[in-house]
């Protein structure tokens, strides 16, 4: 791949998805791109990026989708879910009493892991939930994946990472080789088409939002609007998840982290969560309880 | 340094789960079925149960029962480490005691997670 078509790639990679592709990152290029070249009937770069500079959006939409990172998986981490559980829940029940509503949103969503446990998370609190209304907007970049996460089907690999045997048996049925989400679990989540560094508003408000491995791929610069567009989508009493790896410190000023919680943030000047809720409940999933 | 005792009577099966188990942190100890998983634990108690379903001699949900109604209480882990990967199998695994089951094929992220969620790792 000659420098130029490199440069071509990654400018238009950072304006369309606002992924960063670095020099030292061009056998990602080369891994992920290949199959879409031969699939096009072309030979190598330079004719493949020839085709994109014509203006063709549907090849620039499959190049950003072949080089989005969809590493996932059910409770992912684990932690972070025990914390919605343990400490998000509590705090917002108390806070919605009027409404009885709770909206969430799992940004980048990849093939439906996260929002799905996040569904079979407040489905095992049913008992709390009761008279109550809550729903998950989960999104993507990428409709190919969307179109794996709304169908549920996931095969013996995937559910076995992450997903405790009980939820398992709770939740998914046996679909010959795979494993089929049951309906009453899928139909909490409503998947749609999101690029982050498009308007955003038109999502709605919500009290919770997922935003886990994501800020990772930007620049600072793009790091930050994102984080100040996703405030706006947040209740000022509501709570932002972000991966392990990832902070607000020195990004923005629109959230602050939550003492001793890693990984959750709220608005700035957010009412501090009652002490008995910020306790960490002791590890495993309340798996067993499922 | 925690013990997991790797019950299947495929050597090739205990040589891959071995290696995986090992760099968790565990020492193993192996047994080909489940009567030689019962005296393996009878001479020193594993803090985890690495277990294959059809075995000769006694087969793991056998062991599995017995191991549950030891006078003694002791408790280790037990997952199901198994071809068998439909759902009257799972059931009737967690039902006799199992703390979480694997359908083979299985790799070093499926142990791992699985180990996570029972606390052993």
């Amino acid at each position: 791949m000659s420098p130029l078509d490199f440069a071509y790639l990654a400018d238009l990679l950072k304006q369309r998805s606002g992924l960063i592709l670095t020099p030292d990152k061009e056998y990602l290029l080369e891994s992920r791109l290949r199959p879409l070249i031969r699939s096009r009937g072309l030979t190598d770069f330079r004719e493949f990026v020839s085709a994109l500079r014509t203006g063709d959006r549907s090849l620039a939409n499959d190049v950003v989708e072949a080089m989005t990172t969809n590493e996932t998986s059910f409770f992912r981490d684990i932690k972070p879910f025990q914390l919605v559980r343990n400490v998000v829940l509590p705090a917002l029940l108390a806070a919605r009493t009027g409404t009885r509503q709770l909206r969430i949103w799992c940004a980048a969503c990849s093939t439906g892991q996260e929002p799905y446990s996040l569904a079979m998370v407040l489905d095992d609190e049913r008992a709390r939930l009761d008279a109550w209304t809550w729903q998950i907007v989960a999104t993507d970049i990428a409709p190919s994946v969307l179109t794996k996460a709304q169908n549920g089907l996931y095969s013996q690999f995937e559910v076995q990472r992450g997903l405790p045997t009980p939820m398992l048996l709770k939740h998914f049925a046996k679909a010959g080789d795979s494993w089929q989400l049951k309906d009453e679990i899928r139909r909490k989540v409503m998947f749609r088409t999101v690029n982050l560094l498009d308007d955003l508003r038109g999502l709605g408000r919500f009290d919770l939002i997922f935003l886990r491995n994501v800020l990772i791929y930007f620049d600072p610069d793009t790091k930050r609007a994102i984080l100040d567009k996703v405030s706006h989508q947040l209740a000022a009493d509501g709570f932002l998840f972000l991966g392990g790896a990832e902070t607000v410190i020195g990004v923005t000023e629109a959230f602050e982290p939550v003492p001793d919680q890693r990984g959750i943030y709220r608005p700035t000047g957010a009412t501090p969560i009652p002490p008995i809720m910020s306790k960490t409940a002791p590890p495993g999933l309340a798996g067993a309880r499922a | 340094m925690k013990a997991c005792l790797i019950v299947d009577d495929s050597r090739v099966v205990r040589s891959v789960a071995r290696g995986i188990v090992r760099e968790l942190g565990f020492e193993t100890a192996e047994a080909a079925d489940g009567a030689a998983a019962l005296a393996a634990c009878e001479a020193c108690m594993p803090d985890v149960v690495l277990l294959d379903w059809n075995m000769p001699v006694m087969n793991g949900l056998e062991f599995l029962y017995a191991l549950r109604n030891r006078p003694d209480g002791a408790r280790p882990k037990v997952v199901f480490c198994t071809s068998e990967n439909g759902l009257p199998h799972i059931e009737q695994a967690l039902a006799a005691g199992a703390d979480e089951y694997i359908m083979k094929p299985f790799d070093k992220d499926i142990v791992e997670t699985k180990f996570s969620m029972i606390g052993v790792l």
